[in-house]
């Protein structure tokens, strides 16, 4: 099996979960409500503990270990796209983005269950049931807020609208893409893209949204190549912070 | 400003007058009783109460206050305002005369001796 090409999925998979997670959990005390802000903050703890076990299946292919590999590096050296590294902006911006990301992410776990690659496959078979409530929390906010008053409505399709091509974006081909479908490790970006797009789509007309036009789809890539917003930055450097203060503290 | 150590508000460029705007109507949600079940076959136990604006996503909630630790099977969720309540000052049709003991249901109990007798024995 090709080890660049696993690892290649694995940084970008784990990169994506690891800055979401982190994203996500700013709104930790400063939710809309209290029960909202211990589940949002709930499931970003799930997502950085994901994130951790990718990193786990890393170092066991001679990476650093998980906490150095997550705080150690500089912007430029994650793999993660540009979508999930944008500012919180408002709950809408974050719902929305939760909603998009929280579904490539289940489908690309549901995939890997049955992947050659076991490591990978038996992580994804551990976190379904996290998933499974992932998707559930974001379509029921969705709905509901996208079936709200006008003001959340007009929010929600708002932030849809620009979300949408960063979200293209998680789907961006890494260099390795028909090695991985050919060994069967990875269905690959571009069937994940279409599976997501079936689910997603009835969704979001049910919460009375519309995805913007196919004309005007231009995905947001370079982040698995490295390339970010200075969003990253300001990211990184709030994250790794502690951590950097001594490397080698036992926590 | 506010001027906050937290980066996450220093962020935001709060006015420092920013006055907190009195809650709405809107504001606050109606409230559900929450019961959760441990295992299946277990009676549901209340276990409190969360906001919701329904009951969707007040079940979400029940499950990340009192499914998230430990095991959970089943939640349900009720509308506090559907509960009919009896009141406390009709507390008294509790109260029994010493004398009716042979009616209580506390014969009972000796049924959960029986069932385990008989589980542990495989009858």
């Amino acid at each position: 099996m090709n080890t660049e090409a696993i690892k290649e999925l694995l940084y970008k998979m784990a990169d994506d979960l690891l800055v979401l997670g982190h994203r996500n959990s700013e709104w930790t005390g400063l939710g809309p409500i209290l029960e909202e802000d211990i589940a949002f903050s709930s499931m970003a703890q799930d997502k950085i503990g994901h994130s951790q076990a990718l990193f786990q299946i890393l170092h066991t292919l001679g990476e650093p270990e998980p906490d150095t590999n997550a705080f150690m590096r500089e912007a430029k050296q994650f793999h993660n796209s540009q979508f999930v590294e944008l500012q919180n902006d408002d709950y809408d911006f974050s719902t929305i983005r939760h909603f998009l990301f929280d579904h490539a992410d289940q489908l690309r776990f549901d995939s890997l269950a049955s992947s050659s690659f076991e490591p990978l496959a038996k992580v994804a078979r551990k976190i379904k049931g996290e998933l499974k409530y992932h998707v559930f929390h974001a379509d029921i906010w969705l709905n509901k807020l996208g079936n709200g008053n006008e003001e959340s409505h007009a929010r929600m399709q708002t932030a849809l609208n620009h979300a949408w091509n960063y979200a293209l974006g998680i789907f961006e081909q890494g260099p390795f893409e028909q090695q991985l479908i050919a060994e069967n490790v990875f269905e690959g970006e571009a069937s994940l893209q279409s599976k997501w797009l079936a689910v997603v789509s009835p969704i979001i007309e049910k919460a009375n949204l519309k995805i913007p036009a196919e004309k005007d789809w231009a995905p947001v890539l370079g982040g698995r190549k490295g390339y970010h917003t200075e969003h990253l930055d300001q990211l990184v450097n709030e994250m790794s912070e502690v951590f950097r203060i001594e490397p080698g503290a036992e926590w | 400003m506010i001027n906050s150590l937290d980066p996450r508000i220093a962020r935001e460029n709060i006015s420092a007058d920013n006055t907190i705007a009195p809650l709405t109507e809107m504001d606050n949600w109606e409230t559900y009783e929450v019961f959760h079940q441990k295992k299946r076959g277990d009676q549901h136990v209340h276990v409190g109460i969360v906001h919701a604006p329904n009951a969707e996503m007040a079940m979400l909630f029940g499950k990340e206050q009192y499914g998230r630790r430990g095991l959970s099977v089943n939640i349900w969720v009720v509308k506090t305002s559907n509960v009919f309540a009896s009141e406390y000052h009709d507390q008294d049709i509790f109260e029994t005369v010493p004398e009716k003991q042979y009616r209580e249901a506390g014969g009972y109990k000796v049924m959960d001796k029986i069932n385990r007798y008989k589980k542990e024995n495989k009858i």
